[in-house]
């Protein structure tokens, strides 16, 4: 926190708007689900380690759905484990944030055409915030794709009454 | 042991269920009738000469022409030799005995070329399907297969 205490360390009074504070709280602290399902979820984890250091964004993995916010959706959804992310998905609370992570999930990638296992993309089971394309995308991707949706946090009301 | 001896012995053992062989092929096959595979697998397993311990794989096939089969590839690990199987049946009527009893490993063997062909293999403890869902329609790796529509309301077609 080397900005606020060399700037305002004299009990200084901030101003904002309760949502960009809570926004910010929330982009800042986006709690990932800890799986993964093939290829992709390696260029995940090399995104974790240190070269690129996910959590510099407040991305801790959990491993339960009740303490997340965002599923990366990394690798090849076959039809027997869409049910399984379905579920999931319905496990997490909201306001909850779906990254579909590589060609795989998107749309179903090398799979498209003759394979009869393969989910052809998870929006056809869960909403999608974020695409990111690639196979596998490289962790830079991955970053470029969270900063996508802390964008989109960023934009969003947490008081105001929605529909 | 070359394949024309294990041949030989087999001839002169089964007789009839030893329909055909090829040697010049590039691992050369003995074909077997589909109703007697597991007698032949356990002499083959058991006879000390032979002492085929190991199944290296078990492939299920369609020739898309009605025919369907199994080919087994047998190694031994005592002797260093190696000899492959194939047995045949027709589309209307997909039984081959299991040879699960004979190698553990056939089990599950078994059960993927019962998945993706629908090959029934008789005398099997446990024939489920291995890959796909339990209640998947079709069996995907045969040739005239058509993928459904929708599977739990999921559509599966791109």
């Amino acid at each position: 926190m080397g900005l606020l205490d060399q700037r305002f360390e004299n009990g200084n009074v901030f101003i904002t708007s309760l949502d960009g504070l809570l926004n910010w709280a929330r982009l800042s602290s986006l709690w990932q689900m800890q799986f993964g399902l093939a290829c992709c979820a390696i260029e995940m984890m090399a995104a974790s380690a240190s070269n690129f250091d996910i959590m510099r964004f407040g991305i801790i993995p959990r491993a339960t759905p009740r303490q997340v916010d965002v599923m990366f959706v990394a690798g090849t959804v076959t039809i027997k484990m869409a049910s399984r992310i379905k579920r999931l998905y319905d496990q997490m609370s909201e306001p909850r944030y779906v990254i579909s992570m590589g060609s795989c999930a998107t749309c179903g990638g090398p799979y498209w055409e003759h394979g009869y296992h393969v989910l052809k993309g998870v929006d056809r089971v869960i909403p999608v915030d974020v695409y990111i394309p690639g196979c596998p995308p490289r962790p830079e991707a991955l970053l470029e794709g969270i900063m996508k949706l802390q964008e989109k946090v960023r934009k969003e009301s947490m008081v105001k009454k929605r529909a | 042991m070359t394949a024309q001896e294990i041949f030989d012995i087999l001839k002169t053992k089964f007789g009839d269920a030893i329909i055909e062989t090829k040697f010049d092929a590039m691992q050369p096959w003995v074909r077997i009738a589909p109703n007697k595979t597991k007698e032949i697998c356990f002499f083959l397993r058991d006879d000390s000469a032979l002492q085929f311990d190991y199944l290296s794989c078990l492939s299920g096939m369609d020739y898309n022409n009605g025919t369907f089969g199994v080919v087994y590839h047998l190694a031994s690990i005592v002797h260093r030799h190696k000899i492959v199987l194939k047995t045949f049946c027709t589309k209307d009527n997909l039984h081959i005995q299991s040879v699960s009893a004979v190698w553990g490993t056939a089990n599950w063997h078994e059960r993927e070329a019962f998945d993706l062909y629908g090959i029934i293999f008789d005398e099997h403890p446990d024939l489920r399907r291995l890959l796909m869902p339990d209640d998947w329609e079709g069996h995907p790796l045969r040739k005239d297969y058509k993928v459904q529509e929708f599977y739990h309301g999921m559509k599966v077609p791109y």
